[in-house]
């Protein structure tokens, strides 16, 4: 998601014509996006007040007919994804958030599970947004390449990957979401190293999660996801989650979407990497270069013996 | 309405009715159990107005209790509609995913409802029947806590209390309107009576959860989760909560159980005599 308004309406509009790549440059490159903001504010365009916009789904409200009909979409997007844009916009009006992208105030305000108000708003305008990108009209039918390799690799087969997900959406207690995400291994936390990672720690995993909580939270590369809020299939299914499920798994699934997102979060992942070792090789070069500093206090050392 | 079709406190042992199998060789046949109120639920069983196409194959252990009025009698505000799916569906699904889980540890046998809530909610750490058994007692609770021709006012003590605890009746009715609105996610609305506190409060709780498991004693409650509004307010929450407060909660409900509550909570000042 883009900070100024201008340039939202223009990546909407190309997010309509190219739904995968909308969300490709979006996992999780925060060193980028504050240069990117910094370079707006330069611009000299007076004061910048970040302004989220409703995005449309890239196709028409009325193209997933009859799987997801028009009238589903006329509320889940009309008026709930509006309703979710308006007031996250109203929330972080003249605050520090104001300014940032989406994907920054959702992890911001998780505030590691104490959840600050904007959270809500933000997560589900993200949510919705990376759903309607999940599918697509004339969808459904089998992931190939890279995607299908993996999904067989990590799930034993496609239709056990399907059952799987399909659990996960249907065990989800009350509103929330169901994940399929990448995840790679990262035990680099607080003073925890992972000592051999191995492109087998990374994988596929479906995940669940509850109201407007998603996996980017966790440190997740989201590929797909299926909304099991009840708005999202009152209209067409009522209390038959499990035939909304279905179908969406049937008919909905853009794989195109989800193999875009595998690609992109499998180079992030590497950049990552290279990324942490580069700091590591820093670090210890550094530290040898201090090292010399810390021989002053030495025994041996009489100037400072003081 | 007769007291059999109040909402649950820890004197009625309402656990909705246990069907005896018929199998000889089961276990449940060997025990005698006769429900001691009578059970409008099971004799509305075979009326036209229950919709019954999902007689459930399931031995029972607790029982789907109608709602004490007609499945339209709440029209318009909430539609014939709403009731079928909400009440024949969703509530009928908890109840036979609940006896599932039941047959398969019978260590559960026995417990009023109430007990049973309070045991699988665990402190705090719910097994896994806990969502099924809360979200029974907790649609039997709210089908009880409305009625046709609702809304108005209390009278008398409860809204003495009410009156005592928010200021008005029209603060508590924009309490509780709040809550409602505030609520993310699926959950309920409450109006409790605290035991500690000794005073009327108003919470919100998500998914299953109800104010038993705090032993607090509910007076009435609102559905918030978007199957119950959903067909016939859409997203329009706002229009649901003013309509149930307006025309559908049954302050006679309420006020019935604030009277038993009160059997358990002392909330008057002693009067002593002084010398």
């Amino acid at each position: 998601m883009v900070a100024n308004a201008v340039t939202g309406i223009a990546a909407s509009l190309k997010c309509a014509l190219f739904p995968c790549q909308g969300f490709q440059g979006s996992t999780r490159r925060l060193q980028w996006r504050k240069n990117e903001r910094q370079c707006a504010r330069k611009a000299g365009h007076g004061v910048i007040t970040a302004k989220f916009d409703l995005k449309p789904p890239p196709y028409q409200l009325d193209a997933l007919e009859p799987h997801m009909s028009h009238e589903t979409f006329e509320y889940h997007w009309g008026k709930h994804h509006r309703a979710y844009v308006d007031n996250l916009n109203k929330q972080i009006a003249g605050t520090e958030l104001d300014g940032m992208t989406l994907e920054d105030i959702v992890f911001v305000t998780y505030n590691k599970g104490d959840l600050l108000p904007p959270f809500n708003n933000a997560a589900q305008v993200w949510n919705h947004d990376f759903f309607w990108e999940s599918m697509k009209p004339g969808g459904g039918g089998k992931p190939s390449g890279e995607l299908l390799d993996l999904i067989n690799r990590d799930f034993g087969s496609f239709e056990e990957f399907v059952e799987e997900f399909k659990r996960a959406a249907t065990t989800q207690f009350g509103s929330g979401w169901a994940w399929l995400v990448y995840k790679a291994n990262r035990l680099d936390v607080g003073n925890a190293v992972n000592p051999r990672p191995s492109d087998e720690d990374k994988k596929l995993l479906v995940v669940k999660s509850p109201n407007a909580v998603n996996p980017l939270v966790w440190d997740y590369f989201p590929l797909l996801t299926v909304d099991v809020w009840e708005h999202a299939y009152y209209i067409d299914y009522q209390n038959r989650r499990p035939d909304y499920l279905s179908i969406f798994m049937e008919k909905l699934v853009s794989w195109e979407a989800v193999s875009s997102r595998l690609k992109s979060a499998k180079a992030e992942a590497t950049e990552r990497e290279i990324e942490e070792q580069r700091k590591r090789k820093e670090e210890e070069e550094y530290g040898t270069a201090n090292s010399e500093a810390v021989e002053m206090y030495l025994e041996n050392d009489d100037s400072e013996a003081d | 309405m007769s007291l059999s079709s109040c909402g649950s406190s820890s004197i009625c042992s309402l656990s909705s009715g246990i069907l005896v199998a018929n199998d000889p060789s089961s276990k449940l046949s060997k025990r005698r159990f006769t429900p001691s109120i009578s059970q409008p639920g099971w004799k509305q069983r075979r009326d036209s107005s229950d919709n019954n196409r999902g007689v459930s194959k399931v031995f029972g252990y607790y029982g789907l209790k109608s709602p004490p009025y007609k499945l339209d009698a709440l029209e318009p505000y909430m539609s014939q509609r709403t009731l079928e799916v909400h009440w024949g569906l969703h509530h009928r699904g908890y109840v036979e995913a609940l006896n599932k889980q039941l047959e398969k540890n019978d260590s559960l046998y026995g417990c009023t409802m109430d007990e049973l809530i309070k045991v699988l909610y665990n402190n705090g750490n719910p097994f896994p029947e806990f969502n099924d058994a809360a979200q029974v007692w907790n649609h039997d609770f709210f089908w009880e806590s409305m009625q046709p021709g609702g809304g108005d006012m209390p009278t008398l003590g409860l809204l003495q209390q009410i009156e005592k605890d928010f200021g008005s009746f029209t603060n508590f009715k924009e309490k509780f309107t709040e809550a409602a609105l505030t609520l993310f996610g699926s959950g309920w609305v409450w109006l409790v009576l605290k035991r500690e506190a000794k005073c009327l409060a108003i919470i919100k709780t998500s998914n299953s959860i109800n104010p038993l498991v705090w032993n607090d004693i509910p007076i009435t409650s609102l559905d918030m989760w978007e199957h119950a509004y959903y067909l016939d307010y859409r997203n329009d929450k706002a229009k649901y909560v003013n309509t149930f407060m307006n025309h559908l909660v049954s302050w006679n409900a309420a006020a019935v159980r604030m009277v038993r509550a009160q059997a358990f909570v002392n909330l008057g000042e002693p009067k002593i005599p002084v010398a």
